[in-house]
């Protein structure tokens, strides 16, 4: 888990560890399912250690321990401004797979179109998951718009993995 | 097997050419394809590859040059124009990526035209319509004309028509080829409950969304098929791994 979105999530209040849990899970939906339950506390912990969050521990109710209030320090407020204002955007990395065709047909390890081919089954797999999910979120759900996300970026990706392939399908290679 | 009885449909050797000597074209080339009953498949390819030539000639829109193909059993590649119109009217459900509705009808006289054209009272006809046009959610359009419908509500509605008769087999040729992505998220929908009602379907295109709804993938160039996956069982339950969420 980024450090910055646990940081952001506490820049509007002071919350328990398991409030920022469930304010991602209903961020994330299905999408978050493969987060650890303990990412949270473990990031949290080096917040603090970082000096960027302080924590005070709060009377537990009757039928709950002591739990740890988490809240910004004046540099936590700092960094989640300055990330704010960051301009970034995941990287997929075309340039490894790319090389891997390229390496593979110059050593006659293996088959480029074969790579390519192996590659689109799995976009392909990913791609009827995350649509599956999206089509069983509700209406107006945070979910919803975070998939068709990951869905547009898999067209973009198989629609690369088509040039590659027209491209490789022309070319010699000696296996 | 030769009968062909346990799939749905069914082909071996099978080719579509034209033109001759220096300028023949193996449109379909040399095709073998089982598809179960109930099961979903997408054959994807560029355009030119041959996937709507198949398509036709499975649904018995076209002759095929040489090969023989079987639909829920029946051997089709011999049958009279006769039999091949009452099939096409009563075993095969056809959707369009352009609609191909009647512009003077309105929504539910298109899709109780295939109905009385079967032979059956207009009385069941209107119910027929009426119920599938509450299937794909355009009860409140089922007077309008199509030029009053927006490209996805036509859609629907073709799917509706595709499904006046209860056909054995939907064969989709680009259905969602016209649409935007909105619309195209409502046929992506009306298909995985169509697969999940059990009706067998088979789709051509090129775009890789309704491709993937199906159980099974085929890869298509030059008329020949080149590659197939299951796309069952894949990633489920690691859509986290989408993200890396878990780095």
């Amino acid at each position: 888990m980024q450090q910055e979105v646990v940081l952001a999530l506490l820049a509007k209040e002071p919350s328990h560890g398991y409030q920022l849990r469930a304010r991602l899970r209903q961020a994330l939906g299905p999408l978050g399912d493969a987060m650890n339950d303990g990412q949270v506390y473990v990031t949290l912990t080096r917040l603090e250690k970082a000096g960027l969050v302080t924590s005070e521990r709060t009377a537990g109710m009757p039928d709950r321990p002591d739990r740890k209030a988490y809240a910004l320090t004046a540099r936590g407020q700092q960094r989640v401004a300055e990330w704010l204002a960051e301009v970034s955007w995941p990287k997929p990395d075309l340039a490894e797979f790319h090389l891997k065709l390229l390496a593979a047909a110059a050593a006659g390890l293996a088959d480029p179109v074969a790579i390519i081919d192996a590659q689109r089954r799995e976009l392909l797999r990913r791609l009827r998951d995350a649509q599956r999910a999206a089509m069983a979120e509700p209406d107006g759900s945070e979910a919803a718009l975070l998939l068709e996300g990951v869905v547009l970026r898999l067209q973009a990706d198989l629609r690369w993995l088509e040039a590659c392939e027209r491209s490789w399908t022309g070319r010699k290679v000696r296996l | 097997m030769n009968s062909g009885a346990e799939a749905m449909v069914r082909a071996r050797g099978l080719r579509k050419e034209y033109g001759k000597d220096e300028s023949l074209v193996r449109a379909v080339d040399r095709v073998d394809l089982d598809v179960a009953p109930g099961e979903s498949l997408a054959v994807m390819g560029p355009s030119g590859c041959g996937k709507s030539t198949l398509l036709h000639l499975l649904g018995g829109l076209d002759r095929a040059t040489a090969g023989e193909l079987w639909l829920a059993g029946r051997r089709i590649d011999q049958m009279s124009e006769r039999g091949m119109a009452a099939l096409r009217r009563d075993a095969v459900g056809f959707v369009f990526q352009a609609f191909h509705l009647m512009d003077e009808l309105t929504a539910a006289e298109n899709v109780e035209l295939p109905v009385l054209l079967a032979g059956r009272s207009p009385r069941t006809a209107r119910r027929r319509a009426a119920e599938l046009l509450d299937q794909v959610g355009l009860t409140d359009r089922a007077r309008h004309l199509p030029t009053q419908l927006s490209g996805g509500q036509r859609q629907r509605v073709a799917i509706a028509r595709a499904l006046a008769n209860r056909p054995q087999v939907v064969l989709a040729d680009e259905p969602t080829g016209n649409l935007d992505s909105e619309a195209t998220l409502d046929v992506l929908r009306l298909f995985e409950r169509l697969h999940e009602a059990g009706q067998t379907l088979v789709i051509v295109t090129h775009d890789a969304r309704i491709a993937a709804t199906a159980d099974r993938l085929i890869s298509m160039r030059d008329g020949a098929f080149i590659d197939e996956t299951r796309l069952t069982g894949g990633t489920s339950g690691q859509l986290g791994a989408l993200l890396n969420l878990d780095g």
